[in-house]
């Protein structure tokens, strides 16, 4: 088994008089009336997960449910009141601010909403700042700027100042920024939220796109539940500081594990999420017919198909083997009706 | 959530009428009947007797004898020290005014010729900016030279180069270090409002009892003065640099340093430059006060001059300064709000930097010039143009033009306004000053307040110079209702419309950066001396806050409520009063705060033209080199404006977040 590159466990962050006392007074695990109750405000409670390397996990919540303060944790931007974050299986907590200057010099990047970007130094100052802040000389750090703004969509701009671009170019500085130390670990945090929509699309792709490339481990914040669908490996959605659910979009879809959860993923379409193993019906060992679906299609490709056919639609496997039946009701019961958890 | 919306819903809801007035009722009524009752008090109540004045003079007095006379450092004395320090400013300030003005003849070294001058202002006009604000730098030199104002301007000049560098860098040192160490700041922060509320005067006198008296000394009271707005608004900026910015910058991995200096300082860039104007206004308004403990220039030309009451020669010497004040303001003001744009590569040098090399012919072309002709070194004396006869015609003219009504005017203020007013303020019993303020501070802000601002008029009381302190009140408060009788429906008028706006904007703007001594011009020249004219140069130098901040409020009001407003069917009539009025209110209200704070500041200038309240105590303590009365007079009208302004600020706040708009 690989090790986790990103863990943290039992993390907890509150605001108020004296967080770390009032957690040890209520045996570490005290409840959001409690919390309440005496003052506190509950940014992260006893959030625990782990990100393996080259996985995206996204964080989902409202405003105000903590996604942003346990990004900030993790980064260790922001001291959590308890708990344990690991680093490749280092306790990063417990680093001296010169150890967590060097983490964040080789390892780590981040994206901000607002981008962030320092409004006095051109494209390419802005992107080689963090290599300038790690004293890389002029050259070197210049003709990697170059490199990374020239992946980033940005070249022929190195000389404008942030204030003559447009949201989209400016995020594409940030990203550009954060990429340039070349780290494993690359936290977004609500990076395409100030975008408009149409921009916001195009920036999702080209984050798909440079992952590809790339394969970072990633931590990415938003709130928009289809920007999670589109780019998530695993989804954790947040509320008042609590992880509600971690799994796929189809687990999360398909199996809510709380209310909160269902009343979030209700809307979502569901053709484009789920794929045809998660509907279809055992079928018994035999031979498929020609016109069989693949069983990792989405409903939304097979929709035609299925709905057309008199009778149940065969599935097959990678290897042309049967493994179920898809009907036409049951494609229409996933669409339009109540789904049944397994 | 719920919750929330519960308690603010309750907060919104209309009270009833008799319930809306019961709380100010409450406020004012132990103070009306204290008022009312004046008579039947007992004479402690009324009057603070003599016997229970605490000697702060006396004991800020033994302080500073202390540290004047006896607090030894080892080899050296207090004085001693705050002496060499002087010592020390003597040596740049020489440098600026050799090379604007007196040259330096030890190393045969003649001064920059004017016309050099005159380009190199001309130049760094066009950079910072465009080629009107170049004209404009470069006209305003020509005009001291040409005028016969040269040396005096450019003395004047060279105080503020060396004053506004160095306070700037003392007030920025201080900002950062209480935006880094929260003890500082719970320190400084204090201690700042109050050097803010402290009159030009109270500074002097310390520096003429440390330092002496002189140029040196007018030097360093210029700088001292103009420290707190250069901490204030590094502090203001860099608390400002969004959170984001700075957690970009930490997580490209800063040391602390490094986040400091390559992260909030550049990023606060505009703040920080818009306190380096504040400065440099700043230094020209003390510079000319600064004329008081005998610092040279155009201030102590216009001291003279009004001394004498040459009046047409004073208006000659007050447009020089207001010259200067409008150019270098406007400067100052184009260096903040510059903004860095790109360059193209393939640049060559002089596209690069096309002002340095325009300041290098400059320098080239001047020195030529200079070699060919002594009209381009310095302007012959006996060309020199002077505006003094028409200036003095002009003085004559509305003098005879307008003698009667100006009388007129002035004993009806007197008779009819003035004087009642001050008879009834002196009727006021001590008691009911505390209670009315106490009570204010109580229904505002809690038991905090009313403590902080009843310990402020305690003070006040017990300090000796509550007669004297009420008639500074009086002139304050009148001058104050003046200013907004006339301010409010200016500011209502300008806000009509974006032309008005920007009209009367720049108008606030220009005559915002005139050094309030300026003032005393025009109202010495229509009135004399006396109340009159105090009051009337109150009311023109604390006009322009209240003006400026209605404008704003009202203009500010969020149009999408305005809009609703319109869609109701208000007439115009009713979208003022029902709509932008009690929404702009709460900034109105901090447009008056800054009223009295402005008319504190000016009631103690008018001292010079013979006033009877605290500044004239304040006078006569700098004439007799009197620091600890000085410094307790300066701290209570320090506590007057901070009364005032804790009060209405906290009134702001809160009507602000009930509005929904803080």
């Amino acid at each position: 088994m690989t090790e986790a590159k990103i863990a943290c466990r039992n993390l907890w962050k509150l605001y108020g008089a004296d967080p770390a006392g009032f957690l040890r007074r209520h045996g570490g695990n005290p409840s959001i009336e409690t919390i309440r109750a005496e003052g506190y405000v509950p940014a992260v409670r006893d959030v625990s997960f782990e990100v393996m390397p080259g996985e995206i996990l996204v964080v989902m919540g409202l405003s105000g449910s903590g996604k942003s303060t346990l990004l900030r944790c993790l980064a260790r931007l922001i001291e959590p009141t308890s708990g344990e974050v690991m680093f490749e299986g280092r306790d990063i907590l417990a680093a001296s601010e010169r150890e967590l200057i060097e983490l964040r010099r080789h390892k780590m990047g981040m994206v901000f909403q607002h981008f962030a970007l320092l409004p006095h130094r051109t494209v390419l100052d802005n992107v080689a700042f963090p290599l300038q802040v790690r004293g890389t000389d002029r050259q070197k750090r210049e003709a990697r700027a170059r490199e990374v703004i020239e992946l980033v969509g940005l070249k022929g701009r190195e000389a404008y100042y942030p204030r003559e671009l447009s949201g989209g170019q400016q995020q594409r500085v940030g990203i550009a920024r954060s990429l340039a130390v070349g780290p494993d670990v690359w936290f977004l945090d609500e990076p395409f939220s100030a975008l408009d929509p149409l921009i916001r699309r195009e920036m999702q792709d080209e984050f798909l796109r440079l992952q590809k490339m790339l394969n970072k481990t990633i931590v990415f914040i938003t709130h928009d539940f289809d920007e999670a669908i589109r780019v998530a490996d695993r989804i954790a959605i947040m509320k008042d500081g609590v992880v509600e659910q971690l799994g796929t979009a189809e687990e999360l879809v398909t199996c809510p594990a709380t209310p909160y959860v269902a009343e979030f993923t209700r809307n979502v379409s569901h053709d484009r999420l789920l794929s045809v193993r998660s509907i279809m019906a055992p079928a018994s060992a035999r031979a498929p017919d020609a016109a069989a679906v693949q069983v990792e299609a989405l409903l939304a490709s097979v929709a035609r198909q299925v709905l057309s056919s008199e009778r149940p639609v065969d599935v097959v496997d990678d290897g042309g083997a049967l493994v179920g039946t898809l009907s036409r009701d049951s494609l229409i019961d996933a669409l339009y009706g109540k789904e049944q958890c397994a | 959530m719920n919750a929330a919306t519960l308690t603010r819903a309750t907060e919104m809801e209309p009270q009833k009428p008799l319930a809306s007035l019961a709380k100010p009722l409450l406020v004012v009524l132990p103070f009306l009947i204290l008022l009312l009752a004046a008579s039947l008090l007992p004479a402690w109540a009324v009057q603070v007797p003599k016997g229970w004045t605490i000697p702060f003079v006396d004991w800020a007095n033994t302080l500073i004898g202390h540290m004047r006379d006896d607090a030894i450092f080892g080899l050296f004395s207090f004085r001693d020290l705050t002496r060499a320090i002087a010592e020390l400013i003597t040596w740049p300030l020489a440098f600026v005014e050799g090379l604007l003005v007196s040259g330096f003849p030890k190393i045969g070294l003649a001064a920059m010729p004017w016309v050099m001058t005159a380009g190199l202002s001309g130049v760094l006009g066009c950079y910072l900016k465009d080629w009107r604000l170049g004209l404009l730098s470069a006209g305003c030199v020509a005009y001291m030279a040409i005028f016969g104002k040269w040396e005096l301007s450019m003395i004047t000049l060279s105080v503020v180069l060396v004053a506004a560098p160095i306070a700037g860098l003392i007030g920025f040192g201080i900002g950062i270090l209480a935006v880094k160490k929260q003890w500082f700041e719970a320190l400084i922060v204090p201690l700042l409002n109050v050097l803010q509320s402290l009159p030009h005067f109270s500074y002097l006198i310390p520096i003429a009892v440390f330092i002496g008296v002189g140029h040196k000394a007018g030097t360093i009271a210029t700088v001292i003065f103009a420290i707190p707005p250069m901490a204030r608004l590094t502090i203001l900026g860099l608390k400002g640099v969004a959170e984001e910015v700075r957690e970009a910058g930490k997580m490209a991995g800063c040391t602390r340093f490094q986040t400091l200096w390559m992260v909030e300082i550049p990023s606060a860039r505009q703040p920080l430059l818009v306190g380096v104007n504040q400065v440099i206004m700043q230094c020209l308004a003390m510079v000319v006060i600064a004329s008081f403990v005998g610092a040279r220039g155009l201030g102590h030309d216009l001291l003279f001059r009004l001394q004498a009451l040459k009046i047409g020669q004073a208006l000659e010497s007050g447009v020089a300064i207001v010259l200067m004040a409008i150019t270098l303001d406007q400067l100052s003001r184009a260096a903040a709000y510059k903004e860095p744009s790109r360059r193209e590569d393939d640049a060559t040098f002089l596209q690069r930097y096309p002002f340095l090399g325009a300041s290098a012919l400059v320098v080239v072309v001047s020195l030529l010039l200079a070699s060919i002709t002594p009209y381009a070194q310095a302007w012959p004396a006996d060309l020199a143009l002077s505006t003094a006869p028409f200036w003095d015609a002009l003085v004559d003219w509305v003098t005879v033009t307008f003698y009667e009504p100006l009388q007129y005017v002035r004993n009806a203020m007197l008779l009819y306004v003035l004087i009642p007013v001050r008879d009834l303020f002196q009727s006021i019993p001590w008691t009911a000053m505390v209670a009315l303020v106490a009570a204010a501070g109580w229904s505002l802000g809690g038991l905090r307040l009313a403590l902080t601002v009843s310990g402020f008029v305690l003070f006040i009381a017990f300090a000796g110079y509550w007669e004297r302190s009420l008639i500074t009140a009086y002139m304050v408060t009148v001058a104050v209702l003046i200013c907004i009788l006339v301010g409010l429906p200016i500011g209502i008028w300008a806000s009509r419309s974006e032309r008005r706006t920007s009209i009367v904007k720049l108008l606030c703007d220009t005559f915002q950066t005139f050094p309030s001594f300026i003032y005393l011009i025009p109202v010495i020249m229509l009135f004399k001396v006396g109340d009159v004219a105090a009051i009337s140069a109150i009311i023109i130098y604390a006009m322009i806050p209240i003006v400026r901040y209605t404008i704003f409020g009202l203009r500010n009001v969020p149009s999408e409520i305005v809009e609703a407003g319109i869609t109701s069917g208000c007439t115009r009539r009713q979208l003022l009063w029902n709509i932008r009025m009690p929404l702009a209110f709460p900034e109105i209200m901090l447009g008056i705060n800054q009223t009295i704070m402005f008319a504190l500041f000016m009631v103690i200038i008018a001292a010079f033209i013979g006033t009877k309240d605290i500044g004239q105590e304040i006078f006569k303590a700098l004439t007799f080199n009197d620091a600890g009365k000085g410094l307790v007079l300066g701290l209570c009208v320090a506590f007057m404006g901070l009364t005032a302004d804790q009060l209405i600020t906290a009134w702001a706040t809160r009507r602000k977040q009930r509005l929904g708009l803080a």
